[in-house]
């Protein structure tokens, strides 16, 4: 049964994504908001208890990776992250992905938006390592413009200091 | 095409025939600059005299804006006008000076102010050296609208203050900025500009997009930025006077931003950051052809370009740590200039050539500062949780900048300080306020 939807729904989205020339929606300002699906008993298509939804990928695969101040290497907790994220890439090829790297407040606009672009790419090359078609990833960087937790510390800073795979085409994606 | 019109309207004349005492010997009224002044000049600059009924309605505000600019300024104190002997009823009567010289106004600004009916306005003014006896310089006239009543107040305030300093004013001119609302999480930026004392705020974009750091062209009639209005950081190019614009990019999956005019007004330089690595180029805004400064693994970032547009200072983390670099503006070998502790950032060369302002993050605090252009004789101007992003002054000796706030409520504004580090001020903006950018004199 699952199966079943879970291919259903990528047709779906191929479709849908054949519709947009470049295969990229816009980059998501607000993507890390947890999403407002209302979860209740059965698989409801596209929301988080579907497995092949956007939704199931932010908040049960784990759409986002952190990094140590000033750096863009990956960790090994983020490593593991990535790799569950490309094992649900490869397994949804109706999806395709931008990827945002953001900073923290400490540091300059300019630097920062160099620096997120790093923390894009580390993350972008790590899901093609893994077998992930580069054609279906893009990169964009936020720089410090849209932090997710807005105190001036390092238990803000810490959740800050990512890049998160923001899927684009497929049902439910936010 | 406006601001040609405006330019035109706004021609100063030398007044002729001076009265007698102003073809003195120029008297010792004097502001040195240099080492910053600690003691402002008092000066009094009586309401201006109305030669016509419509005069009677913008004296005042005429006279606030030149008093405002010159107070700001640090370098003058006005003398509160109910402590005046004197009343100025007539231009061209004489001047009483033993009334102004006993209550110690070192200088003072008389003005005839006269309409017409089709809203021009014409100025004639004077400076005078008070404990001389005489005049600074010769009678002005200056005409111009009531609509650009403000520009005229900033025209006769950059003539006294040149006239004082022996420089260039800065007064008549004008800051393009980022105006922000909203949640630190969710911030709406627009881009705004306004005259540089915060009045007459216009936007030139809506806020559906993030746009940042815009600045303006060597002539002031466009503004570079960098906008997602396509989902990426994306440099754009906006004219000033139609407010339209377009942007500079090929469309190829690159982000690009941080852009900067070259003193040509035709070559811009910006950072592209493709693959992770972000590297400075330069493209010519009439042949369209792009060219590779840097190509190194490290961030290069935030340039900008000596006055005479022979060198590019930039920002460059190649040993690790962002640092100041300076190279020729064809590209080539770098010679870092920073070596203080901490880190340094968004270098920008003054318009006059001889200092380098940037921002420096060290020890958990931010600052503004300026170095020589080797990288010598470093200040730091400012210190707060977060200041960044300085833009000069067209003079060179103010330096405008953005300082935010810390935590969860915490914004930014624009504040503006000497280069000699004293008078710190708000800018008032209508919004809170990133990114300043500031023109050239408007012509």
């Amino acid at each position: 049964m699952r199966p079943m939807i879970a291919a259903t729904l990528a047709a779906a989205t191929l479709l849908s994504a054949c519709t947009n020339p470049t295969g990229f929606g816009p980059g998501s300002g607000a993507a890390g908001a947890p999403g407002a699906q209302g979860v209740a008993g059965g698989i409801v298509p596209g929301s988080a208890s579907d497995p092949a939804s956007a939704a199931y990928f932010q908040q049960t695969v784990g759409d986002r990776v952190l990094f140590a101040v000033d750096q863009s290497t990956l960790s090994g907790e983020a490593r593991t992250a990535l790799t569950r994220q490309a094992r649900w890439l490869q397994q949804n090829p109706g999806f395709t992905a931008v990827i945002e790297g953001h900073a923290d407040e400490q540091g300059t606009r300019e630097y920062n938006l160099a620096l997120g672009a790093r923390r894009a790419a580390a993350a972008q090359e790590f899901l093609v390592s893994q077998g992930i078609a580069s054609s279906r990833l893009r990169t964009v960087t936020y720089g410090k413009e849209r932090p997710l937790e807005i105190c001036s510390s390092e238990a803000c800073y810490a959740q800050n200091r990512r890049a998160v795979t923001v899927l684009a085409g497929g049902v439910g994606s936010v | 095409m406006k601001i040609i019109t405006i330019a035109a309207m706004l021609a100063a004349a030398a007044l002729t025939a001076p009265p007698a005492a102003a073809q003195q010997a120029p008297g010792p009224l004097r502001i040195t600059l240099e080492q910053g002044v600690i003691e402002p000049l008092p000066i009094a600059i009586p309401t201006f005299v109305a030669e016509d009924a419509g005069a009677e309605a913008i004296v005042a505000e005429l006279t606030q804006v030149v008093t405002d600019d010159l107070v700001n300024s640090g370098l003058f104190r006005a003398i509160p006008a109910d402590a005046f002997i004197s009343r100025v009823a007539s231009f061209d009567a004489p001047v009483a000076y033993a009334d102004w010289k006993a209550i110690n106004a070192q200088a003072l600004v008389t003005a005839g102010v006269a309409t017409r009916g089709d809203g021009a306005v014409t100025v004639r003014f004077r400076l005078h050296d008070v404990f001389s006896d005489g005049e600074v310089g010769e009678g002005l006239q200056f005409a111009g609208t009531t609509t650009e009543l403000r520009r005229l107040g900033h025209k006769i305030a950059d003539e006294i203050y040149s006239r004082l300093t022996g420089e260039a004013g800065y007064f008549d001119s004008r800051v393009v900025f980022v105006s922000e609302t909203g949640p630190k999480n969710a911030r709406l930026k627009r881009l705004a500009i306004m005259d540089y004392d915060g009045a007459n705020v216009r936007y030139l974009t809506d806020d559906s997009s993030i746009v940042l750091a815009p600045r303006f062209s060597p002539r002031g009639d466009r503004v570079l930025y960098t906008s997602y209005a396509s989902g990426f950081p994306e440099v754009y190019l906006l004219d000033v006077g139609s407010v339209t614009s377009q942007p500079l990019g090929d469309g190829s999956s690159t982000m690009s931003f941080a852009p900067r005019f070259a003193p040509d007004g035709n070559t811009v330089v910006y950072s592209l950051s493709s693959g992770g690595n972000t590297d400075l180029y330069t493209l010519d805004l009439a042949t369209g052809a792009r060219q590779r400064l840097t190509s190194a693994p490290s961030i290069e970032t935030a340039p900008s370009y000596s006055p005479d547009g022979s060198q590019i200072v930039f920002e460059s983390d190649r040993t690790g740590i962002p640092q100041i670099y300076v190279m020729p503006a064809s590209g080539g070998e770098a010679r870092r200039i920073s070596s203080g502790e901490g880190r340094y950032g968004t270098p920008v060369w003054s318009p006059r050539g001889d200092l380098i302002a940037f921002t420096k993050q060290n020890a958990g605090r931010f600052h503004i500062g300026a170095m020589r252009t080797d990288g010598s004789d470093e200040r730091l101007l400012t210190a707060s949780f977060l200041d960044e992003g300085p833009t000069w002054a067209p003079n060179g000796r103010v330096i405008m900048f953005t300082r935010e706030t810390q935590g969860e409520d915490g914004a930014p504004d624009l504040w503006s300080v000497d280069v000699t580090g004293r008078n710190l001020r708000r800018v008032s903006t209508p919004a809170f306020a990133s990114d300043p950018s500031w023109s050239p004199l408007l012509p």
